[in-house]
């Protein structure tokens, strides 16, 4: 089954997302903020990156422009999670090269709907 | 609210129980002798029954008060019920005993020992039994017994364990300010 | 599926209560005159973590509050609006108000609604005030204009199912050379396309370069895509959402209707709460389903008009709540104590002594079968092998429970800020050694002794900016709360820079109070002991601050009840010292055992200076007054503790000889005589009020190794109580 790395610094939301998408049949690995997200990108190949956008040491937008930046992740579909839903940084996300972004509060019926979207 | 007396007397469970069953409520209750009387305590209040061993003298405490044991762990003091309503004292021998009770409420319990000089056995007693206690010269005091019932033809004086254990205050204020 | 959320409830509320600290630490620590980004952003995203965190998880008056705030927020992150003090405060009045609504839930209480609608008024005027960009009440226009579209769009969509005739879209899609490197994929959206419809594709390869010449990772083909079925325009609409803008993309209704382009992004999908009235009166019509927007989207929006608060007219909750920053202090310590965090390292090294625990005791098993006497010497390894692997397993359980002082500090800058604001005097915090760890019982018991101290400090012991600059001194005053480990101990120092304690002041307050007479001549360092009789006070005038004053016995009192003790030293005009010193835990004791007759006690080390072998002759009869014993520069009283106690005097001490324990407690100094001193040990701390009562003089028992109990001295109840 797939393989989905999910970063997010709040520990109740990790956990929520795994779960979900651990129930769903996924692979699922956690990071806490955009720097740990990297390192385990790197050690391992993800076929999807579930981001928030709002972290510490490094946010979400510069993660997905560092992962672009890599060989392997340049096609890899990678979403952010975001309570912002103005445009403007649905726009910053696609410009770093965000696939698409989910906005939050979102339910786990959403996050599974959309990630098959994306990994079919 | 009749307990099994074969049932364990486990504190989480029958706390509530345990702490409701006032002398309204018929019951069991274990018997023990002080000199030439019997007397009777709840047996929901009875923890475990234990013979007499040394105990660690506190000091500045009523002579009543033997000391303290180590039960397991917690530290339970002994008190001398002889001595606490002035019968006349006995020597300690194998057979002294000591019947540990929980005493006090849901709120707060304590656990304590008093010297008995023997256990007798448990008794059954119906409430309609019960007869309240003429005041006809009883060595312990009418304020600690609920009520009288005969059993066999023994008069057993059944105790309230909570006002029987309450601590006298010590000569300086008990909940002083140290 | 449905997945049952509140597993992960207890997180996501310890997570708001440590956000919450973040912000409230950012906050304080914001300076207005030189704004640091990083600061400001930590305290935005603590908000936005919280609304986003709360949202998720269905808690919506609580996403709806930090909504405001972190709108606030954003506009300060983003130079938009200037940080006041004013803004300030109330961010830091919400966040109490937060943390009040987030423990409510917590606790399945109600939510004191009045207090939030009062904050959030204030958010809101903070927000209408001097907001520089988009003024709220365009949010609020937009929110009215997300809820009123949906009629246009409904009354579409409604014709496009009149017309009975095949009915599909016509789809021209190109994307741009890049589309790929975004992770996006045609062939998804076209099988997503398929699930909506029968679809139909043509591919326009027309501008593909020879296979030389092309970059595999562009995408130069397009398509001309079909698909029939009765289908509404925004699904077709949000399979495309994502890549609008890398490619082109025409929809083109195939039976003749109006087109409707992607519908200009609606930002504000979530519509301000201030007038609750507009949007209840609005939450009526969007029952429909369709919206002309993303459909997560959709349903954020409908699931904030649901989730408006009951109407306007809430009844005030009854006055219980306290609002006073005393209630919220002790709530925030409720907090602390009902889990720990502990590090796994932690963990793992309670796991490995606990592995060498069984490793040798099931070596002493085998030792143990079939044991000879030529087996003693293993037997002797073998035990001295368990009580240092138990000695060190109680260490690392020990270590468990330790948590740094932080957690008690932290409340501090807070409540000088409020308070030093209060009185109108500038004053600095400083905290130092923080991380400075000490059990948890001892944490959660030190807070209340340590604000009094502090409240005195601010109150009685900081000057006024003006009587500072006086005196020479700057004017923002200094409170240093120092904590650090030495010997055993931890330390706690309140030390400040204020005028310091009179002598002759103290002195005249105890004579006036009848408390010593004016005889009396006292040092210092016994002036300053003064404060701490029942009674005393010399505040000028009582304020609610530190109170009566009747508080510094209890302090006393509350410390020596751990095991620890309180001095003062201080130097009239520059400040006042205060040191606390308690034992690392509550459960253990490191103790001196001592003979008195044939009963053994256990002196606390804590409290013993040193231990002399003494004779009858080496003491001094004081009329009136007892004994004493001379040790260097000053007499000691001696207490007796066969007389004390009641025990009877060992042949030992009938011959005169004995030892005298000198020990320290309330301040003063005395000499415990004993028969004998018998070993020092770590005993374990047994409570005797828990089945018995309290006994003058002894603070607890401990079972020794033979399973008698032995009493623990209390040393400065034994001052107290041979005074008598």
């Amino acid at each position: 089954m797939a393989s989905i790395l999910a970063v997010d610094d709040s520990a109740s939301m990790r956990k929520m997302v795994t779960f979900t998408l651990k129930s769903a049949g996924y692979d699922v690995e956690e990071a806490v903020d955009g720097v740990d997200a990297l390192e385990k990108a790197q050690s391992k190949q993800f076929d999807c990156i579930i981001t928030d956008v709002n972290m510490p040491n490094k946010d979400g937008i510069t993660l997905i422009k560092d992962l672009r930046a890599i060989a392997n992740y340049k096609f890899t579909p990678m979403l952010t999670l975001t309570t912002e839903s103005g445009m403007e940084k649905k726009m910053e996300g696609k410009a770093a090269g965000a696939t698409g972004w989910i906005v939050k509060p979102f339910d786990p019926d959403q996050l599974l709907k959309t990630l098959k979207k994306v990994l079919g | 609210m009749n307990k099994n007396v074969t049932q364990e007397v486990e504190k989480k469970d029958n706390d509530h129980d345990r702490f409701s069953n006032k002398i309204d409520n018929a019951g069991q209750y274990l018997s023990f002798t002080l000199g030439k009387e019997e007397y009777g305590v709840d047996i929901l209040r009875v923890q475990e029954i234990r013979s007499w061993e040394p105990v660690s003298r506190i000091p500045n405490v009523p002579p009543y008060e033997k000391g303290v044991v180590n039960l397991r762990g917690s530290i339970v003091p002994i008190i001398d019920l002889r001595e606490r309503f002035k019968l006349k004292s006995a020597d300690y021998t194998l057979l002294t005993v000591v019947v540990v009770l929980q005493i006090g409420d849901i709120k707060k319990t304590r656990t304590m020992g008093v010297v008995v000089d023997s256990v007798s056995d448990v008794i059954t007693v119906d409430k309609a039994q019960i007869q309240s206690a003429p005041d006809f010269g009883t060595k312990i005091s009418n304020e600690f017994i609920n009520g009288l019932v005969s059993v066999n033809e023994r008069m057993v004086m059944l105790l309230d364990v909570d006002k029987l254990l309450k601590l006298e205050e010590l000569d300086q204020t008990e909940n002083s300010v140290f | 599926m449905s997945i049952d959320m509140s597993q992960f409830h207890q997180v996501f509320f310890e997570e708001c209560f440590e956000g919450l600290e973040a912000m409230e630490a950012g906050l304080l620590n914001l300076n207005i005159d030189d704004i640091d980004p990083e600061v400001i952003n930590t305290i935005f995203r603590g908000a936005h973590s919280i609304k986003g965190g709360s949202g998720t998880f269905g808690f919506n008056n609580v996403a709806d509050f930090t909504h405001i705030m972190e709108t606030l927020l954003d506009e300060m992150r983003d130079g938009r609006r200037q940080v006041t003090q004013i803004a300030i405060n109330i961010l830091l009045g919400s966040v109490d108000c937060l943390r009040e609504m987030i423990s409510s839930i917590q606790n399945k209480e109600e939510v004191d609604e009045s207090r939030v609608a009062q904050h959030t008024a204030d958010l809101d005027n903070e927000l209408n005030g001097v907001a520089e960009s988009t003024p709220p009440p365009s949010h609020k226009v937009s929110a009215e204009t997300i809820i009123t579209e949906p009629s246009e769009v409904i009354s579409d969509s409604s014709e496009t199912s009149d017309t009975n005739e095949e009915s599909g879209w016509k789809i021209a899609f190109c994307p741009y050379l890049d589309l790929l490197k975004t992770g996006n994929d045609p062939v998804r959206m076209f099988r997503e396309l398929s699930e909506l419809g029968e679809l139909t594709s043509l591919a326009n390869i027309q501008d593909v370069p020879s296979l030389f010449e092309m970059d595999p990772e562009e995408c130069n083909i397009s398509w001309d895509l079909k698909v029939m079925g009765d289908i509404p325009l925004d699904e077709i609409e949000e399979i495309f959402n994502w890549v609008e803008g890398d490619c082109e993309l025409d929809i083109q209704p195939i039976a003749p209707k109006p087109v409707k382009k992607i519908a200009p992004p609606v930002s504000q999908a979530e519509p301000e709460l201030d007038t609750e009235e507009t949007i209840a009166t609005q939450a009526k019509e969007p029952q429909q389903p369709t919206q002309p927007e993303i459909i997560v989207e959709q349903a954020e929006v409908s699931k904030d008009i649901e989730a408006i608060p009951k109407p306007p007219t809430t009844a005030p909750k009854e006055p219980n709540k306290k609002v006073q920053l005393d209630s919220d202090q002790s709530k925030l310590i409720v907090q602390v104590a009902s889990s720990i965090r502990v590090d796994t390292s932690k963990i793992d090294a309670l796991i490995n002594m606990v592995g060498e625990v069984v490793i040798t005791q099931s070596m002493l098993g085998l030792v143990g079968e079939n044991f000879t006497m030529d087996k003693v010497d293993q037997l002797k390894k073998g035990l001295a092998q368990l009580e240092r692997h138990t000695r060190d397993l109680q260490q690392s359980v020990m270590n468990v429970r330790m948590l740094p002082i932080s957690f008690v500090f932290s409340r501090f800058p807070r409540l000088v800020h409020d308070i030093s604001s209060k009185l109108g005097k500038k004053i600095e915090l400083k905290l130092v050694g923080e991380n400075t760890e000490i059990d948890k019982s001892v944490v959660e018991l030190i807070n209340d002794p340590l604000v009094h101290l502090i409240r005195n400090s601010l109150d009685h012991g900081i000057e006024m900016p003006a009587n500072r600059i006086a005196a020479g001194k700057p004017e923002t005053g200094t409170i240093e709360l120092k904590a650090y480990h030495r010997g055993g101990h931890i330390v706690i120092e309140i030390i400040d820079d204020g005028h310091g304690m009179d002598k002759n002041k103290l002195i005249a307050k105890a004579v006036e109070k009848g408390l010593i007479d004016d005889s009396s001549v006292l040092t210092d360092k016994q002036a300053y002991e003064l404060i701490f009789l029942p009674g005393f006070s010399t505040a000028e005038k009582l304020t609610d601050i530190s109170g009566r004053g009747v508080g510094m016995d209890v302090v006393r009192r509350n410390i020596e009840a751990l095991g620890g003790n309180i001095e003062i030293s201080s130097e009239l005009g520059h400040g006042t010292t205060i040191a606390i010193h308690l034992p690392l835990t509550l459960a253990i004791l490191d103790g001196q055992s001592v003979a008195v007759g044939d009963e053994t006690y256990i002196v606390p080390l804590v409290s013993i200076i040193e231990s002399i072998n003494i004779t009858e002759k080496m003491l001094n009869k004081v009329a009136g007054k007892g004994e004493t014993f001379r040790l260097r520069n000053q007499y000691i009283p001696i207490i007796r503790m066969h007389k004390i106690f009641n025990v009877q005097p060992s042949s030992k001490s009938k011959m005169g000889e004995g030892v005298i324990v000198v020990a320290e407690g309330q301040g003063v100094l005395c000499g415990l005589f004993v028969d004998d001193l018998l070993g020092q040990q770590q005993v374990v701390i047994k409570s005797l009020e828990a089945n018995y009562r309290r006994v003058d003089g002894v603070s607890g028992a401990t079972i020794l190794g033979d399973g008698s109990v032995a009493l623990i001295l209390d040393v400065p109840g034994l001052v107290r109580f041979s005074n008598r």
